[in-house]
């Protein structure tokens, strides 16, 4: 059962940064959730608890990063892009090249697996950019569940085909037309789905928000990009990197780089946040940047809200990074100093989406391009001595009409089409 | 914020509308309300709405309408951008009365406003961010001095609610949690043990919304709360005829009616609500 006493209020100087397995992160964390779906969450983290200790578990996971998601993902140094950022050494980490094309079949592959361990048959989940929503809606092909999930109206239109990629997958897309229609709404009605189903169907959550153990599992699922990395630019530089940058939505691959040099002081460990139209106007999802503490889906954390609590709707051309909270453990890592969260607008993004396109041949989803932008500035400011490691989350094919918008990139009559 | 004298529509108690926790002893409004309704042979109905819907002002006659036709509890609901366990008709309703403008200190005003007209205990219903920011001491202190009874916290479950906790000893406001059909018998006993005023028993796996049925969920929560200990167990979640308040009455001690009033509210106006109250009201009685 859930206890507050697991709380880490000592004062004590932990050891390692590495073993936090929540409900709390310092502050921040916990279960703020209806009862109903208490039952849910013990039964999720009691199994979890168990398949961590599991070796057979993690040999059923390890096979299917290698055999159907193309782990471990390479390295790719990217010499010309650096020209722009200083002469720093820039290495990104390409989980774009993952089967489905982000991140987030890590993670979407680790829960799947749990919920065949737990017995159930039906999986859900919210998605904003659609690379959660693709990669369950993958996962839920492979193991031959029931799929439901649900997507932000403006998302649907904004990331149209990533819904028609979902559908061809065999699931069942909502279109969530509630609030401001994007990720955080997808949230909530994924969490009524929940609470009324919650007999046959697990939730499938995609980052490390949430409550309790959703924060700790969906890292400790995404955990093995930074333990890849870790080894891989040792092997190619002979030394750590002096900072590892990517971009924070609700944090999930951000998570996952980092984790690996929570322990390593030497590294610099850098979030970059979605600025939107700039942190100065009301259209950003800055929420480390901006926000105070609160409350939202399940955990205290940073949040976007006005002096009432109520949420505010946050902005970003990027869907994945369009969210007002962020997971707990990031907030945590704020507050510590252990790690730097930066905001960066849509035009710093969207240019050096271009950039990397045409210096590399690499077209980064619109999300992992704000760390790409951020990179850009932290490079001028370490000099050309420094080593950077991107996080490179996703591959920007599903940003095509995004980007053929905004940067003119088709016939006028194509256009209009 | 008008203090004025009660009109008594409701001439129903003569209990303080507040609890109080002097010599440990507490004397809830909602307790002793549910208790009388229970020595009558009946329960408790219990009506919710939304401040600031359709404004405020008819949102205050619409709680004093359900007062003044039977209503023996009041469920005051804040308006609030994320509402996770409400369904359609109560989300539309919050959403409007967020886009009409409605701030916390609306929802104190409400509470004023309609605790100076009927004599019915006001409980408030919110999600648990508001009060947070609002800061819990002086949510509670600012509830307290509108004459609200207590909170009902439906994303608050006891292990996060030491400050509320707190609080309300403090002030001696009632606090209700929720159980539901798929907490453990620990967490009963935890949700029991919490609540003061009574436990709010979710009837089904699910969020608020009327049901053709309720679910038989219900009785066995209540049948559970019941040998944990409880003496007052309401049913809330899916009610919204007065055969279903009969029905629940039968077993629980009080009945929680929303979605419904909500809607007859949408549809109807303040005039809609009184009678949906009072046709709700007649399921109450005669009961055993
Ligand atoms: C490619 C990519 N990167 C990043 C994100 C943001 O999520 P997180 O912050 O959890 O990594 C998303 C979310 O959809 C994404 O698709």
């Amino acid at each position: 059962m859930f206890t507050p006493s697991l709380h880490p209020q000592s004062d004590a100087q932990p050891d390692s940064l590495r073993t936090e397995a929540g409900p709390y992160f310092g502050d921040f964390g916990g279960r703020f959730v209806p009862e109903s779906l208490v039952a849910a969450l013990d039964e999720l983290t009691a199994e979890y608890d168990l398949v961590k200790k599991d070796p057979a578990f993690a040999a059923e996971l390890m096979e299917l990063h290698r055999s159907y998601s193309g782990r471990p993902s390479i390295i790719t140094e990217v010499p010309r892009f650096a020209e722009h950022a200083g002469g720093a050494r820039i290495i990104l980490k390409r989980e774009d090249l993952n089967h489905t094309g982000s991140h987030k079949i890590n993670n979407a592959l680790g829960q799947a697996l749990l919920t065949k361990r737990i017995g159930k048959t039906r999986v859900i989940a919210e998605t904003g950019a659609g690379q959660h929503g693709v990669a369950t809606a993958t996962v839920a092909a492979l193991f031959g569940f029931e799929c439901v999930v649900y997507m932000g109206e403006v998302d649907t239109e904004r990331q149209a085909l990533n819904v028609a990629r979902m559908r061809l997958l065999g699931a069942e897309v909502v279109p969530v037309k509630t609030g401001s229609r994007t990720l955080k709404d997808a949230i909530n009605d994924a969490m009524r789905d929940w609470v009324t189903n919650v007999e046959t169907t697990n939730y499938i959550f995609g980052t490390v928000a949430g409550p309790h153990p959703f924060p700790a599992m969906v890292r400790d699922f995404q955990k093995i990009i930074g333990e890849e990395a870790r080894e891989q630019v040792l092997a190619l530089t002979g030394r750590l990197p002096d900072a590892v940058t990517a971009c924070v939505g609700g944090g999930s691959n951000a998570m996952g780089i980092f984790h690996a040099f929570l322990d390593d002081t030497d590294v610099a460990l850098y979030g970059y946040e979605a600025a939107g139209d700039g942190v100065d106007t009301p259209r950003h999802a800055a929420t480390i940047t901006k926000g105070r503490p609160g409350v939202l889906h399940g955990a205290r954390s940073m949040l976007l809200q006005d002096e009432d609590g109520q949420t505010v709707e946050s902005h970003s051309i990027s869907a994945g990074l369009d969210y007002p909270g962020v997971g707990p453990e990031h907030a945590w890592l704020a507050s510590i100093g252990r790690a730097t969260y930066l905001p960066v607008t849509d035009a710093a993004a969207m240019s050096a989406l271009r950039l990397l396109s045409q210096t590399e041949g690499i077209i980064p989803a619109i999300e992992s391009a704000h760390a790409l932008a951020g990179t850009l500035e932290l490079g001028k400011k370490l000099g050309p001595e420094a080593t950077i490691l991107v996080n490179l989350s996703g591959r920007g094919d599903k940003d095509m009409e995004t980007a053929a918008r905004y940067f003119d990139l088709l016939d006028e009559g194509a256009e209009q089409s | 914020m008008s203090t004025t004298s009660p009109s008594n529509l409701s001439s129903s108690t003569t209990t303080s509308r507040h609890g109080t926790s002097t010599s440990g002893v507490t004397h809830s409004a909602v307790e002793a309300t549910i208790a009388r309704r229970r020595a009558a042979g009946s329960g408790a109905l219990i009506g919710y709405l939304p401040v600031g819907f359709p404004s405020l002002t008819e949102s205050i006659d619409a709680a004093v309408a359900l007062a003044a036709n039977g209503v023996d509890v009041i469920e005051l609901g804040l308006p609030y951008s994320d509402p996770v366990m409400d369904g359609p008709v109560i989300q539309a309703a919050t959403q409007k009365a967020l886009a009409g403008g409605f701030k916390l200190h609306h929802g104190f005003e409400a509470v004023a406003a309609i605790t100076a007209q009927v004599d019915v205990p006001v409980l408030v219903m919110t999600y648990w961010n508001p009060v947070l920011q609002y800061g819990v001491d002086r949510f509670a202190d600012e509830l307290l001095a509108a004459g609200g009874a207590g909170l009902i916290t439906p994303d608050l479950i006891p292990d996060e609610a030491d400050a509320w906790l707190a609080a309300s000893e403090r002030t001696g406001l009632d606090r209700v949690f929720l159980a539901a059909p798929s907490s453990s018998d620990a967490r009963l006993v935890q949700a029991i043990e919490a609540s003061r005023g009574f436990v709010y028993a979710v009837s089904t796996m699910g969020t608020t919304g009327a049901r053709g049925a309720v679910d038989s969920a219900a009785r066995i929560l209540v049948d559970r709360l019941r040998a944990a200990g409880s003496t007052s167990a309401c049913v809330g979640l899916g009610i919204s005829t007065p055969d279903q308040v009969r029905e629940i009455l039968a077993y629980a001690d009080g009945a929680i009616v929303g979605s419904a009033l909500v809607k007859a509210l949408t549809d109807g106006g303040v005039a809609a609500v009184g009678v949906l109250a009072a046709e709700l009201a007649a399921g109450t009685r005669d009961l055993r």
